[in-house]
């Protein structure tokens, strides 16, 4: 087990190597250094996964390299060491598994580019930081991997930093999650003044035992009805639902795809968004058993990102862009998963079914894009309007791509159904309001899906001309397709689960066949629709216009925050400041230099009679403050 | 009395003897000027470390322990490397020599400042570290915006002393003694101690630069020479900083109740007035200057905690503040002197023609913005968390919001930097193989401390000695 450290420095090492001598690397040897590199890892991973589950009982929580990093004092330490147990080990697997696929992607993908080394040094920072956070033994050390992993998706979202528009995307994900972050860091300050520490096996006996109410050992304070902790849980839950892109923070992962598209796969399947579900997996018992009004908020905060972002996606027209607002559909699913477990009576089945579906999404998304990676490539545009009837020019694309729709559309029996059908079940025994509406989104997932698949696939006469795929394209996407076909016969309830015991999962039949049932009806209509070119959408588009409108300019959510961050902040605070500054603050100097000037010859030139103000302003503040601490002191002004 | 325990003073009084008597020869007219004065400043340093007696001299004015030869060490260390910072641009000066007098003089004055345990060595400290300053920063003989800043310094502050001679004479009226052990236990809170802590603190704000005793900042770091605004943003602010420590714990200890109320309003209004006025700023040493106020917003926020780990937090941050502070002053030292611009747009495509200085000047903003991995995450997270104190969290929020709209300030110009190709970028640069290795260490460091959060603990060790 202590080959675990490997999984750490090897991309570590990656990263410095390429960082310092990638632009003296000729060629791809640089991309070949990242894939070996990253390849070992995935190696490592399926061993440590192998010796965990197979080889032992695969309950077991381990902790190693604890090292004490700071004392504050004897109750509370922060340490820095790394925690395996079955959450981890899966995360680790399934990271370095894509980060694998990804690397060996982008040797062929980003060829004859300028900046080929730092591409790969990035992605090494990008999957150590990943790595890093999921391995935490500590909160705040996931906080700083956390911020790791921020830093290195701004470097690679901007990775063509010379389009004002990838700078941009670049800016915005990084503001918008570091906003987010700040909830996240002050509810881990609160949490470790409460519960007195940080490490997350102790905080979750701590705070999640069953006398942990009553014993007193933790005292809830209270602050305006709600308990302190339950203010924490709220702030980091904030914290994850920026990186994952929930509404109404979402507003990043779209704009993100101005990155290499092997990095969105990246982004989107294995790393940064999933790190939000990651976050509330790992505190979950704390959720569970002391604040699930928390997880109230979450499922319904999960549901409306899937519901919004599957209805978004149906009328975009740029592929990543469809993909990016799947992604947040999907990770929708994952949270509400977690969330509804809080209304069914002390039923978990909701978090294993949504770490199943984090398994299982992440093969189908990687696949998804990185099919999209070589459309693009052969197409040389992201608009679907410029592709349609590839269907014989890239023949493994065209089925690699179909799998990995008719996954996240959720039919049998590819991986997606089950983890999809998973989610479910736990959430009709839970919430029947948000069953309904989950399954609504799956129907809509299947239609946009298949929408995006006809309208570049079908849709015109296919064309005939063979796009070269090559075989760095299209081995990831083998394996990637034999993922998607195979992860669902998995029993992953045996693998993960709350506690000890293992969970069943269980299709009733009558259940799967509603969402089933929506899903091939929604096929019907895309195939009706958009298999060849006709004029039904647009006849539905002016039917709904002002909805579709609406959808099309993704609820202007944007706009939105544009208005608040400029408008607001900048024109109602920067500007006035800048003119008080500018007029009166320089102006009254002025004027008083003026004044002065009148009357003293001496300082005429130097023009400082603005120091007479200064002064002004000095003697106020003294006297205010004075004013303040008397009355603070109780003594009455006045009289 | 031990004449050792004044050590790091009789080291300082030695180097400027050595340049007074230089100076009668031309000293700083020989090529070897810099070199020998950068020897000198590294002699200084090495003589801090070697061990001395702890103790008190001159009848309990003065005196000596681990945590004042510390924060001397620090500052020490700060002065060399502002001093390499700043050879390029005293190539061209013709009184280099009294640069450095004059340099060492306010040094000295900080260094007595920091030793004292009276109000008149206290006092007198803080006259000496200021008043060479105000010759400093008016040192462009020929820049008009020079004399302006030199002007504008020694008139407020001799107003501000004013007040603060004022708070002196009344804190003298209530105690009948000046000495800290006195004062401290005669300190109630009746409104005459009130006004006494008032009229005294508001001079010591007013050396930190705290809102709203801040006015001068902007002026005197534009209008003074960029080395000279280095020192002003960097030893001298982190000096008020350390003595804060005796005024604010020891002195007033009693009062914490009330001044706990004024430092968290002061820090606030510092940390948002310095983040707002930094927003719109085109130049870039008065858009360092408010980003400096905005930085002494947070220190103060450490001060609230009023525990040990105020003390940790603020050495930590400190020293990280001191390194990027000093990194970011340098690159525009470079650059104004090679240009003679101070503008933001003489940054545009700066990392495309000199990647180098772009990714410190970078490094160095990321940490004042406390972007991790660099230590000056680490440096806000632990003042921040120094600062919690029941009643008080809503400070907390507000320094976190503010944090957030710092972003937008230190990220200005870093986007400047490293997207925009400006059209009249900047052509050539000054390669100081010396100024460079400098800066290097200074960047490695900021980002190597993240690992060493040690001296937080030193601090909550030698807390006992500030009490």
């Amino acid at each position: 087990m202590n080959l675990s450290i490997l999984v750490l420095i090897l991309p570590f090492l990656t990263f410095v190597g390429l960082a310092f001598f990638g632009k003296r690397l000729s060629g791809i040897t640089a991309g070949i250094i990242g894939s070996i590199s990253t390849g070992i890892i995935s190696l490592i991973a399926a061993f440590i996964a192998f010796n965990y589950w197979v080889m032992s009982d695969g309950k077991s929580t381990m902790i190693l390299f604890n090292f004490p990093w700071l004392t504050f004092n004897e109750h509370l330490a922060i340490n820095m060491g790394l925690l395996l147990d079955s959450l981890s080990i899966m995360m680790v697997a399934v990271v370095t598994f894509v980060s694998f696929m990804v690397h060996l992607y982008s040797i062929e993908y980003l060829k004859g580019e300028e900046r080929y080394g730092s591409y790969f040094a990035y992605l090494s920072l990008f999957t150590f930081s990943m790595l890093g956070l999921v391995l935490s033994v500590n909160i705040f050390q996931i906080y700083v991997f956390w911020e790791l992993v921020g830093v290195s998706s701004f470097l690679l979202i901007g990775f063509y930093y010379q389009r004002p528009s990838a700078v941009a995307a670049a800016k915005k994900a990084f503001i918008v999650t570091r906003f987010a972050d700040l909830g996240f860091l002050v509810g881990i300050l609160i949490l470790s003044f409460e519960a007195k520490t940080l490490d997350i096996p102790m905080l979750i006996e701590r705070l999640s035992s069953p006398d942990t109410l009553t014993s007193g050992n933790i005292k809830m304070h209270m602050v305006g009805g709600l308990s302190v902790i339950s203010i924490a849980m709220f702030l980091i839950f904030i914290g994850g639902a920026g990186k994952s892109a929930m509404f109404p923070l979402h507003i990043w992962l779209p704009d993100a795809m101005e990155g290499p598209t092997p990095v969105s796969a990246l982004i989107h399947a294995a790393t940064m968004v999933v790190a939000g579900v990651y976050l509330v997996a790992r505190l979950f018992p704390v959720y569970f058993v002391l604040t699930p009004e928390v997880l109230h908020i979450i499922s319904w905060v999960g549901i409306i990102s899937a519901l919004l972002a599957a209805l978004i996606a149906c009328t975009q027209t740029d592929i990543k862009r469809v993909l990016a607002y799947s992604t947040i559909s999907q990770i929708g699913y994952m949270m509400f998963s977690l969330g509804i477990t809080a209304y069914s009576h002390g039923e978990t089945l909701g978090y294993t079914a949504s770490l199943f579906h984090l398994f299982t999404h992440a093969f189908f998304k990687a696949l998804l894009f990185l099919a999209a990676g070589v459309i693009i490539h052969a197409v040389h545009s992201n608009e679907v309007a410029q592709m349609g009837g590839l269907r014989k020019s890239l023949p493994t694309t065209h089925i690699a791509f179909l799998l990995a729709t008719l996954a996240i559309s959720g039919i049998p029996p590819l991986s997606g159904f089950f983890s999809k059908e998973a989610i479910l079940t736990a959430t009709h025994h839970a919430n029947p309001v948000i069953f309904w509406l989950a399954v609504i989104g799956s129907s809509l997932t299947t239609f946009y899906m298949f929408r995006l698949y006809y309208l570049i696939f079908w849709n015109k006469p296919a064309e005939h001309h063979r796009h070269h795929e090559h075989a760095l394209f299209s081995i990831p996407l083998i394996i990637l397709t034999l993922g998607t076909l195979l992860n669902g016969f998995i029993p992953f309830g045996q693998f993960i689960s709350v506690g000890l015991e293992k969970v069943q999962i269980s299709f009733e039949l009558g259940m799967a066949a509603v969402p089933v049932g929506g899903s091939l009806l929604a096929i019907l209509l895309a195939t009706l629709w958009y298999a060849k070119s006709t004029s039904y959408p647009d006849k539905f588009v002016s039917l709904l216009k002002n909805f579709y409108r609406w959808t099309y300019r993704k609820f202007y959510f944007d706009e939105l925050y544009q208005f608040v961050t400029h408008k607001i902040i900048f024109n109602l605070i920067g500007r006035p400041i800048a003119w008080f500054d500018r007029n009166i603050v320089d102006g009254t100097m002025n004027a008083m230099a003026w004044g002065s000037m009148y009357f003293s010859q001496a300082i005429k030139r130097i023009q400082s009679g603005n120091v007479q103000s200064y002064t002004m302003y000095f003697l106020g503040g003294v006297i205010i403050l004075l004013s303040i601490l008397l009355y603070a002191y109780g003594y009455n002004l006045i009289n | 009395m031990d004449f050792t325990l004044l050590r790091f003073e009789w080291v300082l009084i030695g180097i400027i003897v050595v340049l007074l008597v230089g100076k009668l020869t031309d000293i700083d007219k020989k090529p070897y000027f810099i070199p020998l004065i950068n020897l000198l400043l590294v002699v200084n340093i090495l003589l801090g470390f070697v061990p001395m007696p702890h103790g008190e001299a001159f009848g309990n004015f003065f005196r000596t322990n681990s945590l004042i030869a510390f924060e001397k060490n620090i500052l020490n260390i700060a002065l060399l490397l502002i001093s390499v910072m700043g050879n390029e641009w005293l190539k061209k000066t013709t009184v280099q020599a009294e640069h450095y007098i004059l340099l060492l003089t306010s040094m000295l004055g900080i260094f007595l400042m920091l030793s004292s345990t009276h109000i008149l060595p206290f006092y007198l400290g803080l006259e000496m570290s200021t008043i060479p300053l105000a010759a400093l920063a008016n040192f462009e003989m020929s820049s008009q915006k020079s004399s302006e800043a030199g002007i504008k310094l020694i008139l407020s502050s001799a107003f501000s002393t004013a007040i603060m001679l004022f708070g002196i004479s009344l804190l003298y009226g209530v105690s009948g003694s000046l000495y800290f052990n006195d004062l401290a236990n005669a300190m109630q809170s009746q409104p005459l101690h009130l006004a006494a802590f008032i009229f005294f603190i508001s001079g010591v704000f007013f050396k930190m630069s705290v809102v709203p005793f801040h006015l001068w900042t902007a002026d005197v770091y534009e209008g003074a020479p960029t080395a000279v605004t280095n020192y002003l943003a960097s030893i001298s602010k982190a000096a008020i900083v350390f003595v804060l420590f005796n005024v604010l714990f020891k002195i007033f200890g009693h009062l914490q109740e009330g001044w706990t109320l004024i430092v968290s309003l002061l820090a606030i209004l510092s940390m948002t007035i310095g983040n707002l006025f930094a927003l719109r700023q085109e130049n870039i040493k008065r858009l360092l200057a408010f980003s400096s106020i905005s930085q002494v917003g947070y220190i103060l926020v450490a001060y609230i905690g009023f525990s040990p780990h105020s003390l940790g937090a603020v050495f930590y941050f400190i020293i990280v503040y001191l390194l990027s502070n000093i990194t970011a002053f340098g690159v525009v030292s470079i650059v104004e002197s090679t240009t003679g611009r101070v503008t933001l747009d003489a940054y545009k495509g700066l990392y495309h023609r000199f990647p180098t200085y772009a990714l410190f000047m970078a490094i160095a903003l990321f940490s004042l913005a406390g972007i991790p991995p660099t230590a000056g995450f680490f440096g806000k997270l632990f003042l921040l968390t120094a600062g919690i104190q029941p009643m008080y969290y809503w400070v907390l929020v507000v320094a976190a919001i503010n944090l957030i709209l710092s972003l937008y300030n230190y990220l200005r110009i870093v986007r400047i930097m490293f997207i925009e190709n400006g059209e009249n970028r900047i052509e050539s640069i000054s390669t100081n193989r010396l100024i460079l290795v400098t800066m290097a260490t200074c960047v490695l460091l900021i980002l190597a401390f993240s690992f060493f959060p040690q001296v937080y603990q030193w601090g909550i060790a030698w807390y006992g000695f500030v009490r």
